[in-house]
């Protein structure tokens, strides 16, 4: 394009240059190396996880917190329900005489601290746990089908997700247990904390359907003669998953944390079973003379949900596609 | 190393005219602009130093144009970035030096790399698409890089700016320079982008794939304009490309690289015409604008030619197809028709190929996938065999599927993620019920096996192949059921040059083996030339010209058709060969 | 723009009769009785029952009485308290001024420190104070609003005496900077991993590395590309929040006795007074789904992609 170039051969620096053919070999095009091993999207993703000590560190603190909710007598040869009002920091009487080991002390009613948050766990991981698993089927279900159909039929069950989206988790939690006074068990609050916290999940999956089912392979696949329902379920649903299981892992902490809080408000699990956030309530009121009574529930609390939502970035990042080599 | 040089590095050359020459700039023409020496590039990764660029050496002088010729992965860009230190966080110089002017500016402080950025050293980026920033107004944006480099400020600036933008090509640039960039298209991004790139008039420009998203005739204009302004600017180019046609057009001097390392460098014409490198003569050989002719297969058919001439001789008819697509629009009752497909017919004679080339928005991809039964068209009928598809239902259409399958554009999107090699050829077997599973597990080897793939692969997953090679996983998922035809929707656009020319020639042997038929869409007509038999030219919905391809590459009727021959990069290039 | 925004209004109507008929149905018709439960452990007087039933509607049938509710609504009439026996509106517009001065105050410090914080730990990601600044915020999340609430009374209230523990009745603003900073905590860690994760996204986009090359400083790429473009999920994020700020004001204006909707909510339920209870929650909900209308307006200020959608 230079008019330079008319002008004589090339510029110093410019000559023809050829490198080493034999330092420089021509490899053949396009080889599958054949000794790796094979590597799914889920194992690829196992392997790193392995090697994240931040997954190894929550996922053995909440196989911990499973192994205290499911077997909590290896922990405490205590009762929960044991108490003695004389035991109670608040007693400024003579003491009794204690027998057995209470490393956390006891609370204002004079029960073991460490055999009440033992106790204590499997609520929490109850609710937890089935909320989770109830909210991703109800959620799932509902936001796949939306995303995956469309249309009118998406309208109608996105505005059902919206009126249901509209009323906070704890609000709508607090109005339905007040005043819907059923059974006494774990499942009544387990129920309504799904009532309420389905939507985010079917939002979630929504979008992850979406953006999955415009996929090539979703074409392919029909073009194979798959059925829209087929192309749902071997392709689209597996391929939205992972967004899902991160929300859901991040969710299940917080509805630990909403148990805790209706339990706080006198209304969550019923009067007789042990739980972190009835311990919590019954602590507030002695934070002045006896801290370590908030704390010790407390802390039980903040680190299983802390456990939960480091798992759910640790699985994030596992299966964040931008990271995954192609 | 050993180099065979046949001018080192310093060396005076023979007849070179040492005429003592001035550029614009007022440089000194005879003294390098830019040297890069020895640079190796390296990236941190977890198993530490990956390098990118080994040893690198680059020469350009004031107003002149030289190439990167490379494949993906081959550290073309690297080196381009490392120049004005724009690697990536991961990335580092670990060896060689850069100068320019004969100044060093590898490792220069950030304040020095800054005062050259934009103002000495210009840079048109990649993807116009993600490289202009959608909530600024593109008058903005261009603004900005004035009043960066201190050429203008305030309204004089912005004026400035609509300036530089019709400088490069855009049309009525005062109203287009207070809209966003989601309001433009392709190549009037890339035209933003080149004028922001020129606007501080630096002495050299960095253009790297600065086409490559667009449509040939676009990418033509926009490049033959850039020669325009860079020639009367004086401004030097170094332009990365990975298209050989292209870079020898455009530039003097070439430097082909090939995993990280320069291979072969030199006059472009001299390395076209007598490439020493094996990797270059590959390049030479597979590069499709070069090309001169279809593909001749080495095997010969397998199938029964007195059988297949029983039947229909067009396995597909299209008659008349129209597709209308509704818009929404900004409004109730403002949505608009839109005709992507208008009044097409053409026929598929079996056994051969039959291409439909076009360029964004021609409508040839709606037209696959009518064909296919996946869009229904508004009017007209597809006959496959005699018989119109549009009212089979149920086996019927269960048949149709068999007989007709496609292989899409993007080799990382037409294969389920999830499903393992073995899982993703045998689901059209398993979806149809063919066999029972130790039959599937054979079909799947010697399908594997047709497509040149090791059984092994079987095991792995998408994600561990490349793009050519997850290509012939779905032409093997597309052949498990033994098709008539096969819609090849871009199927080699994607990939790079060799390994287009492989998966071409693949689909070439396999026609003559199972006497197959293909339906080829492509922007690309240096490929059309390779693989096909007869020529459909789209534009804007409308069928412009059908024609068997000899004539349509000898003789083209239409002026449409003689922009788009003329577009291809390379076209005009004698090779000594 | 114009039918971009009429568009949503007419999604928000289906959305705002669909939620305030699940409040409706789940407080007069779930659990039963509502008068009955008026009568506490006393017997159940026939006569005022009726009386009570007719003045309510309760004797019509289930969506005669709903659809009477929503009209009495369109016009902010919510009803007559049960407990109080004067019109619920006279004690939700006394408290609610006071939760729209929490809420704001709320959304004012969790935007002010959650985006700083978040900004800064985007654009040195990897560092020391990234790390610091995510574990912290990942403890805020953990750990309950209300033990949070406790923790920063006894500390900050009582300990070091700094600010008022409670708020009480007509409690100036200076008493509501506690209880606002427990109420915004939650979603201040919240927008501080949403800023911080967008503007590491930006940091690496292609349109940053080319406002690079034009030879910008980086301060004023870091301040015009990507701070620019990554406030536009934290802006829209902070306002959907005011919604969920008022609506979960309910366990930290317990704690800190501020009279606001979140407590006479509260109290309400406890005292089964329905109609306060479906009157305070209908204007959550639409204090909810008008932050949301504007978050929509405001996405497309700020995103010019959307304008023309």
């Amino acid at each position: 394009m230079s008019d330079l170039t008319k002008s004589g051969g090339p510029r110093p620096g410019q000559g023809h240059f050829l490198a080493d053919p034999d330092e420089t070999p021509l490899q053949a095009t396009d080889t599958l190396s054949a000794n790796s091993e094979p590597s799914s999207l889920w194992q690829d993703a196992w392997r790193s996880l392995r090697k994240n000590p931040i997954f190894l560190i929550s996922a053995l603190m909440i196989l911990f917190v499973l192994f205290v909710a499911f077997f909590p007598g290896v922990f405490t040869s205590e009762d929960p329900n044991y108490c003695v009002l004389s035991r109670s920091p608040l007693n400024k009487g003579t003491p009794p005489v204690i027998t057995g080991y209470h490393p956390w002390g006891f609370d204002i009613q004079g029960c073991d601290v460490l055999a009440r948050a033992v106790y204590g766990a499997k609520a929490s991981v109850t609710v937890g746990v089935g909320t989770t698993i109830l909210v991703v089927l109800v959620g799932g279900v509902v936001g796949a089908l939306a995303g995956f159909y469309g249309g009118w039929f998406d309208s109608i069950l996105s505005r059902i997700t919206d009126i249901f989206f509209a009323l906070p988790l704890i609000l709508g939690a607090i109005i339905v247990l007040q005043l819907y006074k059923g059974s006494e068990s774990v499942w009544r609050v387990v129920v309504v904390l799904a009532l309420f916290g389905w939507p985010q999940i079917a939002r979630i999956t929504r979008g992850a359907v979406i953006s999955v089912k415009g996929a090539d392979f979703i074409t392919a696949s029909t073009a194979l003669g798959a059925t829209r329902f087929k192309s749902l379920v071997r392709h689209v649903v597996p391929n939205s998953l992972a967004p899902v299981i991160v929300t859901a892992t991040v969710s299940l902490g917080i509805y630990i944390v909403s148990e805790a809080t209706l339990s706080f408000l006198g209304l969550g699990l019923p009067q007789n079973l042990q739980s972190w956030g009835a311990q919590i309530s019954s602590a507030q009121s002695a934070i002045r003379t006896a801290p370590m009574m908030l704390f010790y529930p407390s802390a039980a609390l903040a680190i299983t949900v802390l456990s939960f939502i480091l798992l759910g970035d640790a699985v994030r990042e596992a299966l964040d596609p931008k990271a995954r080599k192609r | 190393m050993t180099i065979f040089q046949t001018d080192p590095v310093g060396a005076e050359p023979t007849g070179f005219d040492p005429v003592e020459r001035r550029s614009n700039h007022g440089l000194d023409l005879n003294k390098p602009l830019l040297e890069i020496k020895n640079l190796d590039v390296s990236f941190v990764a977890n198993e530490g130093l990956v390098p990118a660029v080994r040893g690198a050496n680059l020469v350009i002088y004031p107003g002149q144009t030289v190439a990167i010729v490379g494949e993906s992965g081959s550290g073309k860009s690297t080196t381009a970035h490392a120049i004005i230190d724009l690697l990536p966080g991961s990335g580092k110089i670990t060896g060689g030096e850069i100068l320019f002017e004969g100044k060093k500016i590898s490792g220069a402080s950030k304040k020095e790399i800054i005062a050259l950025r934009g103002s000495s050293i210009g840079l048109v980026p990649q993807d116009p698409m993600t490289n202009l920033n959608p909530v600024w107004r593109i008058g903005f944006q261009v603004a900005e890089a004035l009043k960066a480099n201190g050429i203008s400020r305030g309204k004089m600036a912005s004026k400035r700016a609509v300036e530089l933008l019709a400088e490069a090509g855009l049309p009525d640039a005062e109203r287009r320079a207070r809209q966003f960039p989601h309001e433009f298209s392709g190549g009037m991004r890339q035209r933003a982008l080149i004028a922001i790139g020129l606007a501080a008039r630096p002495k050299l420009l960095i253009a790297d794939e600065p086409t490559s998203a667009l449509d040939v005739t676009v990418q033509q204009q926009i490049l033959s304009h850039l020669d325009e302004l860079t020639d009367q600017l004086g401004i030097a180019v170094l332009l990365i490309t990975h298209d050989l046609g292209l870079a020898a057009e455009r530039a003097e001097h070439l430097v082909v690289m090939y995993k990280g390392q320069v291979v072969e460098s030199g006059p472009a014409r001299e390395i076209l015409r007598n490439p020493q490198h094996p990797y270059t003569q590959r390049l030479v050989a597979s590069a499709p604008s070069l090309a001169s002719r279809r593909l001749q297969s080495a095997s010969t058919s397998k199938v029964d030619v007195a059988a297949k001439q029983e039947r229909v001789e067009n396995v597909i008819v299209a008659e008349n197809l129209t597709k209308v697509f509704k818009i929404r629009g900004a409004g109730p009752g403002r949505g608009s028709d839109f005709k992507a497909v208008d009044d097409v017919s053409f026929r598929l004679p079996r056994g051969t190929t039959t291409a439909i080339v076009g360029e964004s928005g021609s409508g040839k991809s709606t037209v696959a996938q009518m064909v296919l039964r996946l869009l229904e068209p508004t009017e007209g009928r597809v006959l496959y065999e005699g018989s119109d598809i549009a009212p089979l239902k149920g086996k019927a259409l269960m048949a149709l599927r068999r007989q007709v399958q496609p292989i899409f554009q993007n080799p990382y999107g037409s294969i389920d993620p999830l499903f393992s090699i073995y899982r993703t050829i045998e689901e059209p077997l398993r979806l149809h019920g063919i066999g029972d599973k130790a039959s599937r597990v054979r079909r799947v080897k010697e399908l594997l096996e047709k497509v040149s793939l090791p059984s092994s692969a079987m095991q792995r997953f998408p994600n561990e192949l490349s793009g050519g090679q997850r290509q012939r996983v779905a032409i093997a998922r597309a052949l498990a059921l033994e098709p008539e035809v096969i819609i090849c929707d871009e199927a080699v656009s994607a990939l790079d040059v060799l390994v287009q020319a492989q998966v071409l020639e693949l689909l070439n042997n396999l026609q003559t083996e199972l006497g197959l038929s293909y339906l080829f869409i492509t922007h690309d007509l240096a490929v059309v030339r390779q693989i096909a038999d007869y020529v459909l030219v789209m534009k804007d919905g409308r069928l412009v010209e059908q024609a068997s391809t000899d004539s349509v590459f000898d003789n083209p009727q239409q002026e449409y058709t003689r922009k788009l021959l003329d577009a291809i990069p390379g076209a005009h290039i004698e090779l000594g060969r | 723009m114009l039918w971009y925004i009429g568009r949503r209004l007419i999604q928000t109507i289906p959305v705002f009769i669909g939620a305030t008929f699940l409040i409706y149905f789940l407080v007069f018709k779930l659990p039963g009785d509502p008068v009955a439960a008026l009568f506490g452990d006393k017997p159940v007087n026939p006569a005022v029952a009726a009386q009570i039933r007719a003045e309510y509607h309760l004797d019509r049938p289930f969506i005669v009485q709903y659809l009477l509710y929503l009209k009495g609504t369109l016009h902010l009439d919510f009803g007559t308290s049960f407990a109080t026996r004067r019109p619920a509106i006279d004690s939700i517009s006394q408290a609610f001024p006071v939760t729209v001065k929490l809420g704001l105050m709320a959304l004012a410090i969790e935007a002010v420190f959650g985006i700083t914080l978040g900004v800064i730990a985007g654009l040195r990601k990897g560092g020391i104070f990234d790390s610091t600044i995510l574990i912290a915020s990942l403890v805020v999340i953990a750990v309950p609003v209300f033990v949070m609430g406790f923790i920063l009374q006894f500390l900050v209230g009582i300990k070091l005496g700094w600010l008022s523990p409670t708020a009480g009745p007509n409690a100036p603003l200076k008493n509501l900077i506690l209880p606002a900073i427990v109420l915004a905590s939650l979603s201040m860690a919240y927008v501080i991993r949403l800023t911080r994760a967008s503007v590491a996204e930006n940091l690496s986009a292609d349109f940053v590395r080319t406002a690079t090359a034009k030879g910008l400083s980086r301060r004023r790429v870091n301040v015009v590309h990507v701070l620019r473009n990554s406030m536009i999920p934290v802006v829209t994020f902070l306002g959907a929040d005011l919604g969920a700020l008022m609506g979960g004001a309910i366990v930290t204006e317990g704690i800190f006795n501020v009279q606001g909707i979140g407590r006479l909510l509260y109290n309400s339920i406890r005292a089964s007074d329905s109609v306060v209870v479906v009157g305070t929650v209908t204007l959550l909900v639409v204090v909810f789904l008008i932050s949301n209308l504007l978050v929509d307006l405001l996405y497309a200020v700020l995103d010019p992609r959307i304008r023309y959608v």
